[in-house]
């Protein structure tokens, strides 16, 4: 039991000098002053808990919505991205149609600091959050990814955390019987403090069950279901509990929640059972804030009135305080709003799943959020308030000094490999490297085939899942980011993650049609990190305007510093595309002797920010390769064309590494060989290497040859013939061969000898 | 009459629908099976099928506590009285935590979740469930599992060898560290089946690697439309 005197709304009226910890809980001096302003009185310790949380930068954005808003104000308005928008940004997840009456909504979000703290569960908890955020949109999560970067692969932490993100993120979406079908794995030691672990989700459902995150009608009920309530992921409650209040209280508990996936599964269970029985009006998930980001959201998106009986709260902890439970992050719960005469069948379709549901409130026909304790009012706040009017930064940035030199800093300059034998250590150095080795050590702990619909996973170029077997519709998912790119120019990076992502999908013949971000950057505070920020959401929207692909939604986490040391600006973006029939996907591997190597797009001597610069010479500087989005637009055409009419019999993105990479990616996969010619006036190391953008490598059947050369030539790209799917090495005549038992022990050595 | 062949759902169930899709790609009639309702008569289900999952979350240990839901009392005991049973990785943990198969499953020897295309070899092709295969032909079927270590006494195992109950046994190297390579056994009278690998996830050869895993689904429809 509390030893202090509740602080009822009355009780902050009668005390109105008393001092509340704001600055403890994190808020500004001023935004604190604005609470009272807003309230017309000081708040209670619980409405200071939840103001704190909503209003800090995880929930509220307040840092970056300025400049979030160019995605809706640069969104393109005409073709197929703009028609397939159901549901924009703002929603848990935006949704996209992709026909015949299904409409697929997808998210991805970020769980760094957590994984850093505690690996396992930091992970496995950032799966859980975004499942949740798509089952509140009415849709069955399909399929999970996880774009991932580590500090160096040989540091020893990285031996800490590494292994810990990937038994977590295996762990939990295992457990809840998703598959995990792809995904990026980067080390570099920028992320050394600070790693990225990113989760997204897929979600399918039928255009009628769309659902949003609303309280409408006076007297409906709010049921809180699943888990039942902890103290575990109080951040800022503990400090306002145990410093103010109670100081006799035990020790604060830990601050990265506790997933439990089973659990997990049955809210996915019991949450669709329940939309599908029209039971449901609106529902949201409690993930960062509890109840607090739930309770203010949900009523202020409807019309406004809440009463919530905290007492009512299940509990894991019966000592826990009410501003606790306001403010527990514990995992796996929901909030779902329904009708009086409806509220029985849900409870039941609850405990047919064996999840603990109970009744904590209602709607009201006023516009405030009431929130009683043992019948005492202790909030009695406007939603919106707390959960879409807070405070809203212009933060000051500027161009970094060290900008200019560092781009100045030209790879030109490198020492290259001059003869035969040096490309072939040098390609066998690149594929055996860190980041351009086989992941499949990690990947490898992930179900890939769990629901029975995977038609691509990991490593293809993106994860491809069939949602109808009749029909053959399906989804193809990419996410990428090169934050190197980022750091030598975070506009150019931003475009640059949307090229090579729209890309990945359009390789596996699926057509791109939307797009959702993860932007990870350093302190806000900083006005170079803050410039970062602000051109790589302008660069994004820029080029989702280009190439017609909207941003549904996303996540913005900052602060990802330690001390002076910010990360690579990285932005991941995820992009989701749709293809009619499956059965008509373009994997990567060669697969069969004698089918023709094409290289499609231009190459140009473009090094900065390369995967060779890096391996080679731990070098980082210069510009990164140009985003030519018309021509990426022009690839993707011919990829999705060369697709649907079974003019390729594989394809392969040249990104990180060059044509060298790719084609040892392509060869090992299908364990074919290819003999390879450096085409006329390419030098061959530039032939190799470069990073130029908007290329990918075909193989072509000689049946199809003609066929697919004439729809290249006549809509204007350029198709190289390189060579042939042949023998038992990559070949570049003229220059070297690479047995593929010798590539393979490179590529698929280096992460089991790491981390193994 | 169509064969109906029972999949059942527990809490925690994840490859259900995965193995309902199997039994109808192989001609039978799936039918959704949930774990309380212990009244298998009333199905009018002709064999069963045990999916994959982490049932009731496997915190305490693989198939404990499914054991003891109402449906597996019935399962139990139309086993013994010769229904058709497949258990598969969860279904095969719970097939041995009821005892009508010998032995049990223990975390994988490497402490990691491991998800691969396994080879395997299908040593006993006489039971209901692998009668469509040729005795010694290699298969590749999807392998996933944290606790997939096959452990049982040296009596036990010279028993299961000697009696010809190894139905199945990893090839390409031992992905789990289980004893003589087993990756699935029989009881005595060869109508209960468990198996770590997911013959469900190899029927299509859009989503699996192969399509090997069918033999299982339809050796057992054979045997039940001859009788």
């Amino acid at each position: 039991m509390s030893s202090h005197p509740l602080d009822t709304v009355k009780h902050a009226e009668q005390t109105p000098d008393t001092a509340l910890p704001w600055a403890e809980l994190g808020l500004k001096e001023d935004e604190y002053d604005r609470v009272r302003e807003i309230l017309g009185r000081r708040p209670t310790g619980a409405e200071l808990a939840m103001y704190s949380v909503m209003w800090s930068e995880h929930c509220s954005y307040k840092s970056s919505k300025v400049h979030l808003r160019q995605f809706g104000e640069k969104a393109p308005t005409e073709g197929p991205g703009a028609e397939a928008m159901l549901v924009g940004i703002g929603e848990q997840a935006g949704v996209v149609d992709v026909g015949q009456g299904y409409a697929v909504t997808f998210k991805v979000e970020s769980h760094n600091h957590p994984s850093y703290v505690e690996p396992y569960q930091g992970a496995a908890t950032g799966i859980g959050g975004i499942v949740r955020d798509i089952i509140a949109m009415g849709a069955r999560p399909v399929a999970v990814m996880d774009p991932l970067r580590f500090g160096a692969a040989e540091h020893p932490d990285t031996k800490r955390v590494l292994p810990g993100v990937v038994a977590g993120i295996g762990g939990y979406g295992n457990c809840l019987g998703l598959p995990n079908i792809g995904g990026e794995v980067v080390f570099d030691p920028c992320y050394q403090g600070n790693p990225l672990v990113n989760a997204l989700c897929v979600g399918v459902m039928k255009h009628e069950d769309i659902h949003l995150a609303k309280a409408a009608g006076t007297g409906n009920k709010v049921v809180l279901y699943g888990a039942r309530t902890g103290g575990d992921g109080i951040g800022g409650a503990s400090i306002l509990a145990s410093e103010t209040f109670d100081a006799e209280k035990p020790s604060k508990r830990p601050a990265v929640q506790v997933g439990d996936p089973f659990q997990e599964k049955l809210l996915i269970e019991c949450t669709l059972e329940a939309f599908h029985a029209d039971l449901v009006v609106g529902i949201q998930d409690l993930g960062a804030a509890g109840l607090s980001c739930a309770t203010s959201e949900l009523a202020s998106n409807g019309s406004g009135g809440m009463q919530v009986e905290l007492d009512t709260v299940p509990l894991r902890d019966s000592s826990l305080s009410p501003e606790e439970i306001l403010m527990s992050e514990s995992q796996e719960r929901m909030c779902a709003v329904v009708e009086p005469d409806k509220v029985d069948r849900f409870l039941e379709i609850c405990e047919k799943w064996e999840v603990t549901a109970t009744v904590v409130g209602e709607v009201t026909d006023g516009d405030r959020l009431e929130i009683f304790w043992h019948g005492e009012k202790i909030v009695d706040v406007d939603p919106r308030t707390v959960a879409h009017e807070g405070p809203v930064y212009e933060r000051p940035y500027a161009r970094p000094d060290w900008q200019d030199a560092l781009q100045a800093d030209d790879p030109a300059e490198l020492p290259r490999p001059a003869n035969g034998e040096e490309l072939r250590a040098a390609a066998l150095a690149l594929a055996g490297s860190p980041n351009q080795a086989a992941k499949s050590w990690i990947t490898d702990q992930y179900d890939r085939y769990v629901l029975g619909d995977t038609v691509l996973a990991q490593p293809e170029d993106s994860g491809m899942i069939r949602i109808d077997a009749e029909t053959g519709l399906g989804v193809a998912v990419a996410t990428d980011g090169n934050g190197r790119y980022a750091k030598l120019d975070p506009y150019e990076g931003a475009r640059l993650a949307l090229a090579e992502s729209y890309r990945n999908v359009a390789a596996t013949g699926a057509r791109p049609l939307a797009v959702t971000d993860c932007l990870n950057f350093g302190s806000p505070e900083d006005p170079a990190a803050m410039w970062q920020f602000a051109e790589a959401c302008r660069g994004l929207a820029d080029a989702c305007r280009e190439l017609g692909t909207p941003v549904t939604g996303g996540n913005v986490s900052l602060y990802n510093q330690t001390g002076e040391a910010a990360i690579h600006p990285t932005p991941v973006v995820g992009v989701l595309g749709v293809i009619d029939d499956v059965a008509r996907r373009t994997p990567m591997a060669f697969r069969d002797e004698g089918h023709l190597v094409y290289l499609l797009g231009d190459t140009r001597e473009e090094f900065g920010g390369s995967a060779w610069s890096q391996v080679a010479h731990g070098h980082l500087g210069g510009r990164p390769p140009r985003a030519d989005l018309e021509r990426e637009r022009l690839l993707a055409e011919i990829l999705i064309s060369a697709s649907r009419d079974g003019m390729v019999d594989a394809a392969h993105d040249v990104s990180d590494g060059g044509v060298v990479q790719a084609l040892a990616e392509s060869c090992l996969k299908g364990g074919k060989g290819a003999r390879i010619v450096v085409p006329d006036g390419l030098d061959p190391f530039v032939f190799l290497f470069s990073e130029s953008q908007g290329r990918a490598l075909v193989a072509v059947p000689r049946s199809e040859e003609v066929r697919f050369t004439d729809m290249c030539a006549a809509r204007g790209l350029p198709a190289a013939r390189i060579g042939v799917v042949d023998g038992e090495a990559l070949e570049v005549q003229g220059q070297f061969s690479l047995p593929l038992a010798e590539l393979r022990r490179h590529h698929e050595g280096t992460i089991p000898e790491l981390f193994g | 009459m169509t064969t109906r062949i029972g999949v059942v759902t527990f809490p925690g169930s994840l490859d259900d629908s995965d193995a309902r899709r199997a039994v109808r790609i192989a001609g039978a009639e799936p039918v959704a099976l949930w774990h309380r309702d212990g009244d298998l008569r009333r199905q009018q289900v002709d064999a069963v099928v045990l999916p994959g999952g982490f049932s009731y979350g496997d915190y305490l240990r693989c198939g404990a506590i499914a054991r003891f839901s109402p449906i597996m009392e019935a399962v139990v005991e139309q086993a013994k009285a010769g229904m058709p049973v497949l258990g598969i990785c969860n279904g095969f943990q719970v097939l041995c935590e009821t005892h009508l198969l010998p032995g049990a499953l223990t975390r994988n020897d490497h402490l990691h979740f491991v998800c691969r295309d396994q080879r395997l070899r299908v040593e006993n092709a006489e039971t209901v469930w692998t009668a469509d295969y040729a005795g010694g032909q290699e298969i590749v079927v999807p392998l996933k599992n944290g606790e997939g270590g096959y452990v049982a006494d040296e009596r036990t195992l010279d028993e299961l060898e000697g009696e010809g109950r190894v139905v199945v046994r990893y090839l390409g190297g031992n992905p789990n560290g289980s004893r003589r390579d087993i990756a699935g056994i029989t009881n005595g009278a060869g109508n209960v089946v468990g198996l770590m690998p997911h013959p469900e996830h190899a029927v299509e050869a859009l989503t699996g690697p192969t399509t090997d895993g069918l033999g299982f689904f339809t050796s057992a429809l054979k045997k039940l439309v001859a009788s």
